[in-house]
């Protein structure tokens, strides 16, 4: 059965078109666990989320999630190789202390790993820069500097760069800007990249 | 208009023989048990509750004549966590105990003087190991959860590694699966002070006065361990019972001190020293692991497991429930842990009833619901 998701967020559509149905998973900052619910309903996905806030944990069990109360940095060294077969970093990669270390880990512990993450280099990132003078507010980086979670701050070209440096297979990747799906110039008009990687 | 609590009623059940753990045998065991809603046609809706050190087998509703509710009231009943209008609830008392089961105090068939130090060491493996008697006899083939907080966790620790086909799912709160030095430390000072009491007669007072104020100290270093710094100085600041003048030497002069001694005291009218001594033993014994390394431990488990810790228990800190979450991920068992926020201390698993009733109702839902689907042949 397919089901139009029209009330699903775009970047949660491109990860729920991505995951094969019956696969493990493990979400890692799931937050309310929308998208592990998501997978499992309709990926009839076996699931796992690692959250660091206690609201959110509430609201994963509440939606009946198999939910792990701790930071991401120490989630993953317990689970064997390949535990899962996929690892998803949506929007909590750029929040990590050591991403090097956690990326280097998810791709063992998962043999695919999906990262989604705000470009920075977004246009309207760069007018702020330029004109503004301050660093940018937007949509996809919604936070003042002072309150920002964010540690990392990098664009798709850097990730791009990145996985080429340290030989990660870039399997499948999608842009997106508000809500649409951005093809042309994606490192200028995306406000978020997301990448299906393997090791 | 406040809802009057359903009234309980102990009730108990004698087999004739255990083999414990250590290769003696003993009997008859008789374990008292209370029992919580009904159990559904097809059984699939038990829960077993387990109690903590000083617990008992008396977790919800009134006594006739009682006011005091069971010790996980707010917990159990209708519309509550456990919902007794959709689960069937049983508590047992320990073997080993004072409140009903065969315990220290209890007849000792062979000589119709009361066990004393004739009676066995137990270990945490023997209490469920009866538990898993009274599950049989109530004819119940699995259980939808076992529950329990402390020494209570330690019991779901083992019935995982015990009867891991006799549960879909465990709840194992603010536990640890093997005692710290820290955690022993503690309990051998309350150990040796109730020996050290001269009415304690190497257990042998059941005929004179027990040693009260030796299991009364024993309790003060429990109550202790059971708080924070933080609910401490909430609950008794650095507050005096009474003004300079009246002082007498080291009378109570502080809030604190007086809560204590009338916790100490309280305590030593409802429970036996020995048991105190046997119980305490069992736990600085147990291994959750049986041995093993936590790689190993939970490998023939199934059960989904939710894991409970408070933050600011000192007693059984989070990182023995974290060891445990570890065991359950390297199992590949489906498994949730929470941290709830508290200041309780290790008290907070009886008193931090909003945080818990939400895990448990939405957990317990959850387990039920998947293999009433799972069973149902129209699926």
């Amino acid at each position: 059965m397919t089901q139009q998701h029209d009330n699903v967020r775009p970047d949660h559509r491109i990860i729920l078109e991505w995951i094969k149905k019956d696969s493990s998973v493990l979400d890692l900052g799931c937050g309310d666990g929308e998208l592990l619910h998501l997978l499992i309903q309709e990926k009839r996905a076996r699931g796992h989320g690692i959250e660091i806030s206690d609201e959110e944990i509430y609201k994963c069990i509440a939606k009946g999630l198999n939910i792990l109360h701790g930071d991401i940095e120490n989630g993953l060294a317990d689970y064997k190789d390949q535990s899962f077969d996929y690892v998803i970093l949506n929007q909590s990669m750029q929040q990590i202390l050591h991403v090097d270390r956690v990326l280097q880990d998810a791709l063992r512990v998962g043999k695919k790993v999906v990262v989604g993450f705000p470009n920075f280099v977004y246009y309207r990132s760069r007018l702020q820069i330029l004109f503004g003078g301050k660093t940018p507010v937007n949509a996809s980086l919604p936070y003042q500097w002072h309150e920002t979670p964010n540690l990392h701050f990098l664009s798709i070209l850097d990730f791009i760069e990145y996985c080429r440096k340290k030989k990660i297979k870039i399997e499948r990747k999608a842009f997106l800007g508000k809500d649409q799906r951005v093809y042309l110039f994606p490192n200028v008009f995306a406000q978020t990249g997301i990448f299906l990687i393997s090791g | 208009m406040k809802i009057p609590n359903p009234i309980a009623e102990i009730k108990y059940f004698t087999f004739d023989e255990l083999m414990l753990e250590n290769g003696e045998k003993l009997g008859p065991i008789t374990i008292a048990y209370e029992t919580y809603g009904k159990l559904n046609s097809d059984g699939t809706n038990a829960v077993l509750i387990l109690h903590s050190l000083s617990g008992d087998a008396h977790a919800a509703g009134l006594h006739e004549g009682e006011k005091e509710p069971g010790w996980w009231d707010s917990m159990i009943g209708p519309g509550k966590a456990f919902d007794t209008d959709k689960y069937f609830m049983i508590c047992s008392n320990v073997l080993g105990g004072c409140k009903g089961s065969t315990g220290p105090s209890s007849i000792n068939p062979k000589s119709g003087k009361p066990y004393a130090l004739d009676f066995p060491l137990i270990t945490v493996n023997d209490m469920v190991n009866c538990q898993k008697r009274l599950i049989d006899h109530l004819g119940i083939k699995q259980l939808l959860t076992v529950v329990g907080g402390s020494m209570g966790g330690m019991q779901v620790l083992s019935w995982l590694v015990n009867h891991p086909k006799s549960i879909r799912s465990a709840i194992p709160i603010a536990t640890t699966a093997r005692h710290s030095p820290q955690q022993i430390a503690f309990n051998e000072a309350g150990r040796l002070a109730i020996m050290a009491d001269p009415h304690w007669n190497f257990g042998n007072y059941y005929e004179g006065k027990p040693p009260a104020k030796g299991l009364a100290v024993a309790r003060m270093i429990g109550h202790i361990t059971y708080m924070s710094d933080v609910s401490m100085t909430e609950k008794f600041g650095r507050q005096k019972k009474w003004s300079s003048d009246e002082r007498e030497k080291f009378t109570a002069d502080f809030e604190v001190e007086g809560y204590l001694r009338y916790r100490g005291d309280n305590f030593v009218k409802r429970f036996d020293a020995n048991t105190y001594l046997y119980i305490t033993k069992a736990i600085d014994h147990f291994d959750g692991f049986a041995g093993k390394s936590v790689r190993e431990a939970f490998q023939h488990v199934q059960a989904k497991v939710m894991v409970i810790a408070f933050k600011s228990d000192w007693l059984y800190p989070a990182y023995q429930s974290q060891e445990i979450v570890k065991a359950c991920k390297i199992a590949g068992l489906q498994t949730s842990y929470c941290e709830v926020d508290s200041t309780y201390g290790h008290d907070a698993f009886l008193l931090e009833i909003e945080e818990e009733s939400h895990l448990i109702r939405h957990f317990l839902k959850k387990v039920f619901h998947d293999h009433e689907v799972s069973n149902d042949p129209t699926t």
